[in-house]
């Protein structure tokens, strides 16, 4: 037996015991729960490990087999299942979300599905299970494809991307009993914090480890991107969660900070996790899979270093222009300002690095849907950051603060930008990973893209009608100086809009179950439709 | 409160401009440093996608 092997069945052994105390002597019944999860995963655990080392031949696992990498994408494998999955999950959930706004009567009267409640499990669904998914298995697909070795560790790699989807399982099943610390994009307790720490510094060991034996002298782009978005996310959990529990058997915890100290370091984290998990690890993405795919290099290896560097080292500054007319101090609101209308320059300049790279062959925007559904994606996010900058100067804010505006910005890059080059890079390895010529039905992938397309025009556009309508008749003062309108009055003139947003979000959801299908059909197609599908392919 | 703020504003204003450049230029003449031996190297780097096990 490997020392890992049996060190993790100690591990496990303890907390699976630990977890049976706690929920015994849970002050709430959800937290008794989540203790009741953490003991039959513990034990579960165990059983896997142990099950494994009977199974498994016994010796090393040779790092390279007939002088080919030996490569690890089993774990890949599994990210890519539980990435479509979650998304589904994650997009039904908005999507009924967006319903509510516009018809009350769909929270179904319960609890657990108020609005309040099913905002959360809707954004951490879609950022941290569908997007953590995507980025834990391209991560670990790239680095191993661009270092030319096998990932790093034996069982490292099924701790960390079986202990994040853990971790996402206990976020969701909270927010639906109400546990929360009412952090934005943060709202998991104490407790499962610091289970993904332990988890994310796994992460970048692993990640670090194969780095660190790659058999190519240069780091490719990708994997710099990669890097920036593990450590600059370990750096934001730990600075946005130090908060006091309240006991070991309670899932209520305090933060240290208080008031706008706080408030600076919540938005410190909320704009970074835009910038470095939404966008540096995309940005990765975009790196690897657009050249893979149009089989052509980058269009500026040159560019790349100067777009990674720049972005970096700017985007840590932008947060405070979240905090525009608070409490924060002005010079600080200035400074975000400031860094977020310079951060247009890197943007664009990776933009454009990503789009120039089909200078040459934009014949493959009609003949391959995946290139178009990637292409299409990097244009959204140009658009998304340069909307960004915009609304961070204080006279926009001023306007679109707080309205449904904000909500058509973040999703027109989480749906056109985030969600388009994932799609694109689920398209790519699904056929890559399972030795298939292409997807079950490429027709199918141009449905998606048409008809995920047509719900982000509808949400977007719906939401800046509504967004300006609403700040312009929230300023709107009568002769007299009174406020023209009631606020009920706002929320009356925005119903059509919301009805329009949800039916775009349904278009997405709909995309959403055709790449389910496809991905499903190609995973379970027979050698024979395989080669059959190979010869009917045309020559190129 | 106030000195405080002075102190930081007047190093970020100063010095703190000083490293942003200088890394900024630093960054530009590494990734544009001139040269065929580096010319080959940076299409390497640009084609590690591309390259077949």
């Amino acid at each position: 037996m490997r020392f890992g092997e049996a060190a993790l069945l100690v591990v496990f052994a303890l907390l699976a015991f630990l977890s049976i105390i706690v929920a015994a002597k849970a002050y709430t019944a959800a937290y008794a729960f989540h203790a009741y999860l953490f003991a039959a995963g513990s034990i579960a655990a165990v059983f896997a490990i142990g099950n494994r080392y009977m199974d498994r031949p016994a010796g090393t696992v040779p790092q390279l087999v007939d002088g080919k990498p030996n490569y690890n994408f089993g774990v890949v494998k599994f990210g890519v299942i539980a990435a479509v999955v979650w998304g589904v999950a994650g997009f039904l959930a908005g999507d009924l979300a967006a319903w509510q706004l516009a018809f009350p009567a769909f929270n179904l009267d319960t609890s657990w599905l108020s609005f309040g409640r099913l905002r959360p499990l809707h954004t951490s669904a879609v950022i941290f299970a569908f997007g953590g998914n995507v980025l834990l298995s391209t991560s670990f697909y790239v680095v191993q494809r661009t270092s030319h070795a096998r990932l790093a560790g034996d069982l490292a790699p099924w701790f960390v991307i079986l202990g994040y989807n853990f971790f996402i399982v206990i976020a969701g099943t909270g927010y639906l009993l109400g546990i929360t610390q009412s952090k934005e994009y943060a709202e998991p307790e104490w407790y499962a914090d610091l289970w993904l720490t332990v988890v994310w510094v796994t992460y970048l060991l692993v990640f670090v480890a194969t780095i660190w034996k790659r058999r190519e002298p240069h780091i490719y782009v990708a994997n710099w991107f990669y890097l920036a978005f593990i450590i600059t996310i370990a750096m934001l959990h730990l600075g946005n969660n130090v908060t006091i529990p309240v006991s070991l058997f309670s899932a209520k915890s305090y933060i240290y900070w208080s008031g706008v100290q706080d408030a600076m370091f919540q938005w410190w984290y909320g704009h970074n996790a835009v910038g470095f998990f939404l966008t540096a690890g995309f940005l990765a993405i975009m790196y690897y899979f657009i050249p893979k795919r149009a089989e052509r290099p980058v269009y500026s290896y040159r560019l790349s270093i100067v777009h990674f560097w720049a972005l970096i080292f700017i985007y840590i500054w932008a947060g405070p222009h979240h905090l525009h007319y608070t409490a924060l101090p002005d010079w600080a609101q200035t400074l975000g300002m400031t860094f977020s209308v310079i951060l247009w320059m890197p943007s664009w300049g990776g933009m454009i690095n990503g789009l120039m790279t089909l200078s040459g062959a934009w014949d493959k925007l009609r003949t391959d849907p995946v290139i178009r559904m990637m292409v299409v994606s990097v244009a959204f996010y140009g658009m998304s950051t340069f909307e960004g900058p915009m609304m961070a100067v204080k006279a926009v804010n001023s306007l679109s603060h707080y309205t449904e505006w904000t909500v058509g910005h973040v999703h027109s890059g989480a749906l056109g930008w985030v969600a388009y080059i994932s799609f694109g890079a689920i398209y790519c390895l699904v056929p890559w990973l399972w030795n298939k010529p292409n997807m079950y039905s490429v027709k199918a992938i141009s449905w998606h893209f048409w008809i995920s397309t047509l719900g982000i025009v509808l949400y977007i556009s719906s939401m800046w009608v509504a967004g300006i309508m609403q700040g312009l008749m929230w300023r709107a003062y009568t002769g007299l100086g009174f406020l023209e309108y009631s606020f009920i009055e706002t929320v009356d003139a925005v119903h059509p809009l919301y009805v329009i947003r949800a039916t775009g979000g349904l278009l997405f959801v709909a995309g959403g179950l055709i790449m389910a299908w496809n991905v499903w059909k190609t995973i379970n197609m027979p050698q024979a439709v395989a080669e059959q599908k190979l010869a009917l392919a045309p020559a190129e | 409160m106030s000195e405080t703020y002075e102190t930081v504003a007047g190093i970020a204003q100063t010095w703190g401009l000083v490293l942003f450049v200088v890394a900024f230029a630093l960054v530009v003449a590494y990734a544009f440093w001139p040269g065929k031996k580096r010319k080959k190297e940076i299409e390497d780097a640009a084609n590690i996608p591309l390259k077949e096990d």
